[in-house]
């Protein structure tokens, strides 16, 4: 016969303040675990968000990132007739761009963060779509213009709406601020490639990467076996989506190894709270149970009676503990990703799954936790505990 | 002392409380130590800065080449010792997860300017006579079990090229404890014949030697102004001021590290705290009995708190072995990601402080209720 569910919610009751330390216990824990969970995904899904399906990016063959990569006038033209690529009103879509980093101050601390700054054809709205323009307008070419993506304006000094900057050897007046959905596009300045070479003393014969959009998805293959069969080029072809989800695998794996790591170390801390908690409890209640056993409760019952309590505790201290890391979600944060040298504003990112596996963790510190206290209470000789006082 | 042996008798009462409750100490410290150890990796590039160095990068940005010509006019500023140049290589040893900064050197200044970093004689007379010899700190060459004399290859593309290949002519050490041990230098001369037309004859940045780390601010002025209005104008910082730009871009980890070791340091408080409590709540009978045949207040004080910090002391002794364990282990995992993690003695020192301070504050609540209570109340409750 089963010990009904009410009597381990009574005491629970009964002795809240060793609950409560239980609880606050592995709330800390799930919530250290959920954070560190959806930061290292909001930065992954920032530089994943950044691709499109629909676009491919085209580099030098062999190189890790746009910073290392570049393609000549002369292959541009050639990439410009190759099938697979949308044609739009005025040609084929495609943007070849010139990638650097502009030292620009942070807002929070003033000093100089490396800003990508990415100079990019005039019709790159109609190749990267999710990119829309928030406020002012898109800059014209061939004039010192910029438009700022929206945590770009929020993190650094000086890009707002109509104010001018000095970059290279140029001053530049920012007319357009763009939301980028959230990717890593948020965190650029955009101008016109050419005068941003001029800017920078920088030959506008090379590019850094070419970004085409594709006249299907399906198009890729298409595009690469022609480009990379084409003997005057050198390039890789690469899904632009592709491109950056391998941008975020060094910082999520710095993320994740830590975070796994400090997570491990507070389960156990917590494990040992649960326990501490729990063999008081059995302690506290030895004449409790042996009555029970006595009344004919069998050791099993008791076994899940307090298993019941265990999980009842961790249970809510998991449920905390993902309330109390819940506001972090959507948050905004900037740091520098490793494999780019460049700054970018991600933001964390918590999802139902997340939340599901900071509660099924909590479980298990319940489950481990209560166990060998459970097991105590259900062996314990029924006549000695009885005798106790 | 004694009343050794009736605090160590209490201390073993519940053996199995006792247990958790140093393993709890024994968490925290561990958690405390790697998180104030990660902590000090990220900011690692400040602490090991030289004061007597200046970087002397170019103002449009990070990436951008500046002429090897501006070598010789830093060189002829009043104050400044040594200099050396150095490009960011940016290749790919086998592959992209292997990474390691590979630095283009200066062989002639290298080791006037990097006083710290020390090659073996011999070995540097080796390198300096091999146009492809390459020189590796101690950690790269370990992590990829490099001997001198072996060929290493390494793609780039920034600089033209696919694989440029290296002799391993020698193996630098830091002797700054914490100092880099993970680059990999390469002979300018050997780059700047291969390199792409646009790359050639130039510098990615200076770092200069002054005579006196008091110069750092004229002397950087001085090398500003000597360019300012050129078309290749420089920014110039202390090696340090350099190396915190770095370190505060990387912002808000920082701050979540921190948050987190207080959230630990908080809850691990209270369930020691709340530990204390319990076991001194159950002994109210022998505490008032203690006080019934005359032991002051003071006395059944220090019985509660000696427990305590005896429970703390251990607890944290062992959490530091622990960390001084893990730590190497975790490090060998994140080789790559972060500089080397490094546990120092102030470090432990602190953690032990840290043990004893909160082994105090959670025997000082209990105790301070034992010694104030009646022991007429006290008696009759049991």
């Amino acid at each position: 016969m089963a010990i009904p569910l009410v009597y381990n919610v009574r005491s629970v009751k009964a002795r809240w303040t060793s609950t409560i330390v239980a609880v606050v216990g592995i709330a800390g824990t799930v919530g250290v675990f959920v954070a560190m969970l959806s930061l290292a995904r909001g930065f992954k899904a920032t530089l994943v968000s950044s691709g499109s399906a629909d676009n491919a990016l085209i580099t030098r063959a062999g190189a890790t990132s746009e910073m290392t990569s570049g393609v000549s006038l002369d292959s541009v033209k050639i990439i410009q007739d190759a099938p697979g690529i949308a044609r739009g009103a005025d040609g084929p879509l495609l943007t070849p761009e010139a990638v650097l980093m502009a030292p620009i101050p942070l807002l929070s601390t003033g000093t100089d963060a490396n800003v990508v700054f990415r100079g990019v054809s005039p019709n790159v709205l109609a190749i990267r779509r999710q990119v829309k323009i928030l406020e002012g307008r898109m800059f014209r070419p061939g004039l010192s213009e910029i438009v700022v993506g929206k945590n770009a304006k929020a993190t650094y000094s000086g890009l707002t709406l109509g104010s001018t900057i000095g970059l290279g050897s140029a001053r530049w007046q920012v007319v357009g601020i763009f939301d980028a959905g959230g990717s890593a596009f948020d965190s650029e300045v955009w101008g016109d490639a050419h005068l941003l070479n001029g800017a920078y003393k920088r030959p506008d014969t090379l590019s850094q990467s070419v970004t085409v959009h594709l006249a299907s998805p399906a198009a890729l293959q298409q595009l690469r076996d022609t480009l990379t069969a084409d003997p005057r080029l050198n390039v890789d072809v690469t899904r632009e989506i592709d491109y950056y989800a391998k941008q975020s695998t060094r910082m999520t794996q710095l993320i994740t190894t830590l975070g796994g790591f400090v997570a491990l170390i507070m389960a156990i801390g917590a494990v040992f709270g649960a326990l501490n908690t729990m063999y008081s409890a059995v302690a506290e209640r030895g004449r409790e149970i042996a009555t029970m056993r006595a009344l004919g409760f069998g050791g099993a019952a008791v076994v899940v009676s307090f298993l019941i309590e265990a999980l009842l505790i961790s249970f809510i201290g998991g449920l905390l503990g993902c309330l109390a890391v819940l506001p972090l979600n959507g948050l905004t944060t900037s740091t520098m990703n490793f494999q780019t040298f460049s700054n970018l504003a991600f933001a964390f990112k918590i999802t139902p799954l997340l939340l599901g596996i900071g509660v099924v963790f909590a479980l298990a510190m319940g489950v481990l936790g209560g166990m060998p206290p459970a097991i105590r209470a259900a062996t314990r000789p029924v006549a000695t505990a009885l005798r106790e006082l | 002392m004694k009343f050794s042996r009736l605090i160590l008798a209490n201390l073993f009462r519940k053996k199995v409380r006792l247990i958790l409750t140093i393993g709890s100490f024994a968490i925290a410290l561990v958690l405390f130590t790697f998180l104030a150890v990660v902590k000090s990796a990220f900011s690692r590039g400040t602490e090991i800065a030289g004061a007597d160095r200046l970087v002397v990068v170019s103002r449009i940005g990070l990436m951008q080449l500046m002429p090897i010509s501006h070598r010789d006019k830093i060189l002829a500023i009043p104050g400044v010792k040594a200099v050396t140049h150095n490009h960011w290589f940016g290749g790919v040893y086998q592959d992209e997860k292997n990474f390691f900064p590979q630095f283009v050197i200066d062989p002639e200044y290298q080791r006037q300017v990097m006083t710290e970093l020390v090659v073996p004689e011999d070995q540097w007379r080796n390198f300096l006579k091999d146009r492809q010899g390459a020189i590796a700190g101690a950690r790269t060459a370990a992590r990829f079990h490099w001997k001198i004399g072996d060929r290493i290859p390494i793609k780039t593309t920034l600089y033209g090229g696919a694989a440029w290949e290296f002799n391993l002519d020698g193996i630098y050490h830091s002797e700054r404890p914490g100092g880099d041990e993970s680059q990999f230098w390469l002979q300018w001369k050997y780059f700047d014949e291969n390199a792409l037309a646009a790359v050639k004859s130039t510098a990615g940045w200076y770092v200069v030697k002054l005579d006196s780390p008091d110069d750092a601010v004229r002397v950087a002025k001085a090398i500003d102004e000597k360019f300012a209005n050129s078309s290749f104008e420089t920014k110039t910082e202390t090696e340090s001021a350099f190396a915190a730009g770095f370190v505060k871009q990387f912002g808000n980890i920082e701050l979540l590290i921190l948050t987190i070791g207080s959230v630990v340091f908080f809850t691990l408080l209270l369930v020691t705290g709340n530990t204390m409590a319990i076991s001194v709540r159950e002994r109210t009978s022998e505490l008032a009995v203690l006080k019934a045949i005359g032991f002051s207040g003071r006395a059944v004080l220090f019985f509660v708190l000696a427990e305590s910090i005896v429970i703390a002391l251990v607890g944290g002794f062992l959490g530091l072995t622990l960390a001084y364990l893990a730590i190497p282990v975790v490090g060998m995992a994140l080789t790559g990601l972060l500089p080397p993690l490094i546990l120092s003695k102030s470090l432990l020192t602190l953690g032990l402080g840290f043990a004893l301070i909160v082994g105090a504050a959670s025997g000082l609540l209990p105790g301070i209720g034992a010694m104030r209570m009646r022991v007429v109340n006290a008696l009759r409750r049991a």
